[in-house]
């Protein structure tokens, strides 16, 4: 055998980048569509008469969500994991030729699931349980992935030649362990099919749990999957790209690891949140609300640990857009991780619960901290994936500022009107009847709404900037040498 | 005492337990840094030298390389 020096394999990498983009555009469009439908209801029927049942709000709606997080997030997730993985343990894939296999029908199953998924939701299957649309069928194959997932982490570990597991690595761990967990107890479920010996469609199921117990494990579960989809492996992330980009070690590796373990200790017990005022135990609502508090604390240690990682450093956020997009994500990490637990009181709950503000809350979340750092982990990876250097450093800053106006105008607008929603829905007069019908807060909520289309239209177009730039710095950028790749990314003008 | 009483004296204590192993993992780090036993921020420099050719910041084996 020829011998070549050993080098990373980015094979897989590269596939979970690709659909990364892909997903992230059609995840990030169904939801702008559904933004114009709830400001413009016509827009309903944007594909005509004929096909509104497939293009109406309530049928795109999972569609948006299921995108966006088991599409966009978890292919970044693993994009990033088929990276940095092999990085911090410094052994490569193509040490294993198993490994390589596994990591190959990770992503081959994986989009036999995307699939499924976009054609079922289409087509109107679904369970009927947020975030766990998915029917059976689909649910074992997602269980298969993961295994295979799980098969890919602890191989690759159980091969490294790095003896500490690095940060990064703990929190792809948990990842993989929560989900593993949530998944499958949430998912439980019967096919009614085969339960009553060939009634109604073979695919169709019945949750194992009923009335108040199936809603406390679902918002164990919906919770959670933000816990487990968009903070912890968010956070493997930007524990190693934002110190990997700047050349500047974590600031306090000690704080980085008790962060983790406060984060796993108490994010588990804050799902209760979503259940306040409803009939699960008062004690549960009560719970739900303290750990929502006490979560602050290990988000921030991590948030406030990366923005002092950047001490002595700030010239590099004003020079490069690469850490701009870090810091901003970390930024928004600290703001909503105060904004939710602030939600989770449960006087503010009393006013915010089923209202708009919600929806900005999760938006700021996922739009600002989730996206921003997934984008920023695969513009740092493309040069090394690639060898080649970022097509163009003012594009990433003009998407860097169009994305972060599109933010800022949705999340305000959805402040506005959920405070908005919140006090006519409450509002009475002295004999106690209701000041404001519902339709009433419609007519009020319109331009809000529309602001919000606005601003989702924006990050959807620095959306579409985000994949000409990768698509150019793939196919036409200058090639780069391997010195060049030390630190900051090598970026054309 | 019937058992809704008996699982919310058992889930606080078991939450009181788990504060105390927190904090002693805290006590723990930050002491065996203090007094030398460990260096916990060498770690760190794990995602900076990051190249497979890299020395790595702890080598799980000598005889790793040998094969």
């Amino acid at each position: 055998m020829e011998n070549r020096p050993l080098e990373y394999d980015y094979t897989v990498a590269k596939w979970f980048m690709l659909a990364t983009v892909v997903l992230g555009i059609v995840g990030m469009l169904v939801g702008v569509i559904l933004a114009w439908q709830m400001a413009f209801p016509g827009v309903n029927l944007l594909a005509g008469e004929g096909l509104a049942e497939y293009t109406n709000f309530s049928r795109l709606r999972p569609l948006h969500t299921d995108s966006v997080i088991f599409g966009f997030t978890l292919s970044g997730i693993w994009a990033t994991w088929y990276y940095v993985g092999q990085r911090v343990l410094k052994v490569s894939m193509a040490e294993s030729k198993f490994l390589m296999f596994l990591a190959k029908l990770h992503f081959a199953i994986y989009m036999v699931v995307v699939v499924a998924v976009v054609g079922s939701l289409l087509l109107g299957i679904s369970t009927g349980k947020e975030y766990a649309d998915f029917e059976w069928p689909i649910d074992i194959a997602v269980v298969v992935v993961w295994v295979i997932w799980g098969m890919s982490i602890f191989g690759l570990i159980g091969i490294r030649r790095e003896k500490s597991l690095y940060i990064s690595i703990w929190y792809y761990i948990a990842t993989f362990l929560g989900i593993a967990m949530l998944y499958l107890f949430n998912n439980m479920e019967i096919p009614t099919y085969f339960a009553s010996g060939g009634i109604g469609a073979w695919y169709h199921s019945v949750s194992m749990y009923s009335g108040t117990n199936d809603a406390l494990v679902q918002w164990w579960y919906g919770h959670n999957a933000v816990a487990f989809g968009f903070t912890v492996p968010i956070v493997a992330m930007i524990y190693y790209f934002l110190p990997k980009e700047s050349g500047q070690a974590v600031y306090s590796y000690k704080l980085s690891l008790l962060a983790f373990w406060g984060l796993m200790f108490v994010y588990l017990w804050a799902g209760g949140h979503h259940l306040i005022y409803s009939t699960v135990p008062d004690w549960m609502q009560t719970m739900g609300s303290v750990f929502s508090v006490v979560l602050i604390l290990p988000s921030w240690g991590s948030a406030i640990n990366m923005l002092l990682t950047m001490k002595g450093e700030w010239q590099q956020v004003a020079a490069s857009p690469l850490i701009k997009f870090m810091i901003l994500a970390s930024t928004f990490y600290m703001f909503s991780t105060l904004e939710g637990p602030i939600q989770a009181i449960k006087s503010v709950n009393a006013l915010a619960h089923f209202t708009d503000w919600i929806v900005g809350h999760v938006h700021d979340g996922v739009l600002g901290w989730v996206a921003f750092m997934i984008m920023a982990a695969l513009f740092h990876m493309a040069p090394r994936v690639f060898k080649r250097e970022i097509y163009s450093k003012s594009l990433m800053n003009t998407q860097f500022w169009i994305q972060t106006l599109g933010v800022v105008l949705y999340f305000t607008s959805m402040w506005i009107a959920g405070i908005t929603q919140g006090m006519m829905w409450r509002a009475h007069d002295e004999f106690g009847n209701l000041a404001y019908s519902f339709i009433d807060t419609v007519a009020v909520l319109h331009p809000y709404f529309t602001i919000r289309a606005v601003g989702g239209t924006l990050y959807l177009v620095g959306m579409f900037l985000f994949a000409y730039n990768m698509y150019k710095t793939m196919t036409s950028s200058r090639r780069v040498e391997e010195s060049e790749l030390q630190n900051a990314s090598p970026m054309g003008a | 005492m019937d058992i809704g009483t008996l699982q919310a004296y058992a889930y606080f204590g078991f939450t009181a337990f788990l504060v105390v192993v927190l904090y002693s993992y805290i006590y723990h780090l930050y002491s065996a840094q203090k007094k030398g036993t460990r260096d916990y921020e060498k770690y760190g420099n794990i995602a900076l030298n990051d190249e497979v050719t890299d020395q790595p910041v702890e080598e799980i084996s000598k005889n790793d390389e040998i094969k």
